[in-house]
């Protein structure tokens, strides 16, 4: 009886300790009604985590806690997929144009009034891409993107030519440079990269989604837009531009040996330059992009976030109330620009930025030849499947550059891909 | 009293394997089984989007009954997938299973030296994650810091791209080789330690030499451990993602739907359609039990000597 006994019990035990080393992994956390808020936070910011400390040094009743992130396209994808299983954080930052795929997800929360008061902080640009052009508001504007032209000073002295003011003249210029030295390029084409992509385009006019009572238009074959795939596509099967896979130690190499001399990039590039092509410091400038009109002056966004608040977060007010302080104080921003590298999309935020940055040194007046070129930025509206166009775009354009084949090719089938998805998924489409 | 006891335990028997049994049976439901269930739901089902599909309420989820299944073969680029796939596959069994025989046979030849050393180098690749593995061969397939393009270029081959479309596959190839054919090589040198001397002492008395004990003796007693090496081998490299996917960011000529594993990540994590990859990923899953059980079926008779 005993050892029958003590086997029972023995098994039972086993079967137990399984049971509980299941379940402690996914014990949920309740809300507590009494004590702080608490508030969890993904973000790829740097030293946000000294940032919300600040925050929470000042706010007792409402404690926020900062989850680091890898950005990029899984951090959109993690997201949906949090949101979904339920268990997604209070607080997410969000790319702008991820930001429409979220509200039809139903992952993100419309706040319009929980920060009513901060309307006036962002220019309209930057508004409407928090409002998608709707009456609702889907999360606060925290950085943008806008668009420049950064070049190396010395490389263009030394092979004699100016910064160009157009494309056509963009075009010569690296039809010249590698005309004199074959192994360097005056800039690169990217197929890895839809946003910079996106933002050409947005500079030149395009409009790739677009509301129409309560229809989506799609423009990604737009004539804006062709004709900046056709430019490229040009100068890519002449082969004066490199074309090669951006962020490769290759390219790092490259970019830093003075291979490529200049980066039609966004206002974050001194982060990347700084780490990636240390060797450059003091030797490259920035200028407004080459425009298409001589006499012109636009310039687009290349990426930029925004903070949103889940739709299943408990504490919406609270949330909307630590993002609208993070986004628009005063103290907050200096913290953003100082501690997170961050180029804040409040106008206050960027009067802020009076210190060029380091690696820039020698250009003591680039943050106001920033705000400059920030003011000429085009807006767009994004659609509800940015992911798919995106996709699309690297697959179709990483096919043209090996085949050598057409551009406008590659971007009619990134256009069909995005229409198919639209159909398939039931949104209405303009005619 | 004895006698009652006894018959007590051959009655409570009963419960007890149920309950050792328990923990395998419920981890077997919660992590293979309901997922499993989960993916087979979610493959019978969509969303569906009204107007601009941004208020509330615009968001539906539909049943499709076998739509999903219908696009995911219907899709000329699954298959173009599956072809790469199949060329990738024959490539490393056929290299990577007989470069692992052959070391397996050298490193328990009688006459070799450093065996021990060379058994622990030609492992230790596999201990070095799919990941890294790659990104470390990826940067050695860059052209201007690569010690590779060094040397082709000291042999006079100038302007080698290992990433291009002719040759990205063969680059992967190289990856796989290097990672797996360790592991092959012990699980086979193991089960030729486990041969017992007296065989090969016979066959030398008969006159064999090393190589023809090898081909006569040892292979023929290989064959089981052979047969579980190229299973396992079918079924990693039809499932293979971790290469290509790590070599797309540095080549243009790798798609997202390289590999058929990467258009189901495609599908579920970069375009957020969970219902697509749940059914593409069901269909691979058919479709690479079939390789295996067939080439099972082929050589049991063989290499376990079972009757049919």
């Amino acid at each position: 009886m005993r050892t029958k006994r003590l086997r029972l019990v023995m098994s039972a035990v086993l079967v137990g300790a399984l049971a509980a080393g299941c379940s402690s992994g996914g014990q949920e956390e309740t809300p507590q009604e009494t004590g702080p808020v608490e508030l969890t936070f993904w973000t790829w910011a740097p030293n946000m985590d000294k940032i919300a400390a600040v925050w929470n040094t000042a706010h007792p009743d409402i404690k926020v806690t900062v989850s680091k992130q890898a950005g990029g396209d899984e951090a959109a994808a993690k997201f949906l997929t949090a949101a979904k299983a339920g268990n997604a954080p209070d607080l997410v930052q969000a790319e702008y144009q991820m930001l429409p795929s979220f509200v039809a997800a139903e992952a993100v929360a419309d706040i319009k009034g929980e920060v009513a008061g901060v309307r006036d902080q962002f220019s309209d640009g930057i508004w409407n891409l928090v409002t998608l052009g709707t009456d609702g508001v889907y999360g606060l504007p925290q950085d943008s993107g806008p668009m420049m032209f950064y070049y190396r000073t010395d490389l263009f002295t030394k092979y004699g030519i100016a910064v160009p003011k157009t494309w056509d003249e963009y075009a010569a210029a690296a039809r010249t440079v590698h005309a004199k030295d074959k192994t360097v390029y005056l800039g690169g084409f990217s197929s890895k990269d839809p946003g910079w992509f996106a933002g050409l385009s947005q500079q030149a006019g395009g409009q790739w989604w677009s509301i129409t009572g309560e229809a989506w238009k799609v423009g990604i074959n737009d004539g804006p837009t062709k004709k900046v795939a056709d430019f490229w596509g040009g100068l890519a099967k002449d082969g004066v531009i490199d074309t090669q896979a951006p962020w490769t130690p290759e390219w790092n190499a490259a970019l830093n040996g003075g291979k490529i001399m200049s980066w039609a990039s966004a206002v974050w590039a001194p982060g990347v330059l700084s780490s990636n092509a240390p060797d450059g410091k003091g030797k490259w400038a920035i200028a407004p992009l080459p425009q298409w009109s001589a006499g012109e002056n636009y310039s687009g966004f290349w990426g930029g976030s925004s903070i949103a608040i889940a739709e299943g977060s408990k504490h919406k007010q609270a949330a909307a109330q630590f993002a609208s302080w993070l986004n628009t104080d005063a103290k907050a921003l200096d913290l953003l620009i100082k501690e997170a590298a961050i180029y804040p999309a409040a106008k206050s935020g960027q009067a802020l930025m009076t210190t060029a940055p380091e690696y820039f040194a020698n250009q003591a007046d680039f943050w106001q030849q920033a705000t400059n070129i920030a003011g000429t930025a085009r807006g767009f509206t994004f659609g509800p499947n940015v992911n798919v166009a995106y996709s699309a775009y690297k697959d179709a354009f990483d096919k043209a550059l090996q085949n050598k084949s057409s551009f406008t090719d590659a971007l009619g089938a990134m256009h069909d891909a995005t229409v198919a998805d639209m159909k398939k998924s039931g949104f209405t489409l303009a005619s | 009293m004895a006698k009652a006891n006894r018959g007590a335990r051959v009655h409570s028997a009963g419960a007890t394997p149920y309950l050792y049994l328990a923990p395998a049976v419920a981890l077997f439901t919660l992590f293979i089984a309901a997922p499993i269930g989960y993916t087979a739901y979610l493959s019978l089902r969509r969303v569906q989007f009204s107007g601009l599909g941004l208020g509330k309420k615009s968001r539906t989820e539909i049943f499709v009954g076998l739509d999903n299944y219908r696009t995911a073969v219907a899709d000329g680029e699954f298959w173009a997938g599956w072809l790469r796939v199949l060329g990738y596959a024959t490539l490393v069994l056929a290299l990577m299973l007989g470069l692992a025989l052959v070391f397996a046979l050298l490193l328990d030849s009688a006459r070799v030296r450093l065996a021990r050393f060379s058994r622990i180098a030609i492992f230790l690749p596999y201990a070095v994650p799919g990941v890294v593995a790659t990104l470390l061969w990826g940067f050695l397939y860059l052209p201007s810091l690569s010690p590779i393009h060094a040397t082709l270029r000291a042999f006079g081959f100038d302007n080698v791209d290992l990433l291009s479309p002719s040759t990205v596959m063969f680059s992967m190839v190289n990856v796989a080789i290097w990672g797996g054919t360790g592991f092959n090589m012990l699980v086979l040198y193991t089960q030729l330690r486990a041969i017992p001397r007296d065989y090969y002492e016979a066959a030398r008395i008969d006159g064999a030499g090393e190589l023809a004990i090898a081909l006569r003796v040892k292979v023929p007693i290989l064959a089981p451990a052979i047969v579980l090496t190229t299973v396992f081998s079918i079924i990693a490299t039809i499932q293979v993602f971790t290469e290509p996917m790590t070599l797309r960011p540095i080549s243009n000529a790798v798609s997202s739907t390289w590999s058929p594993l990467m258009k189901v990540y495609r599908d579920a994590f970069v375009t957020g359609d969970l219902y697509s990859a749940a059914a593409t990923s069901l269909v691979i899953a058919a479709i690479s039990v079939v390789p295996s059980l067939l080439f099972m079926r082929l050589v049991r008779r063989q290499a376990f000597g079972e009757e049919r």
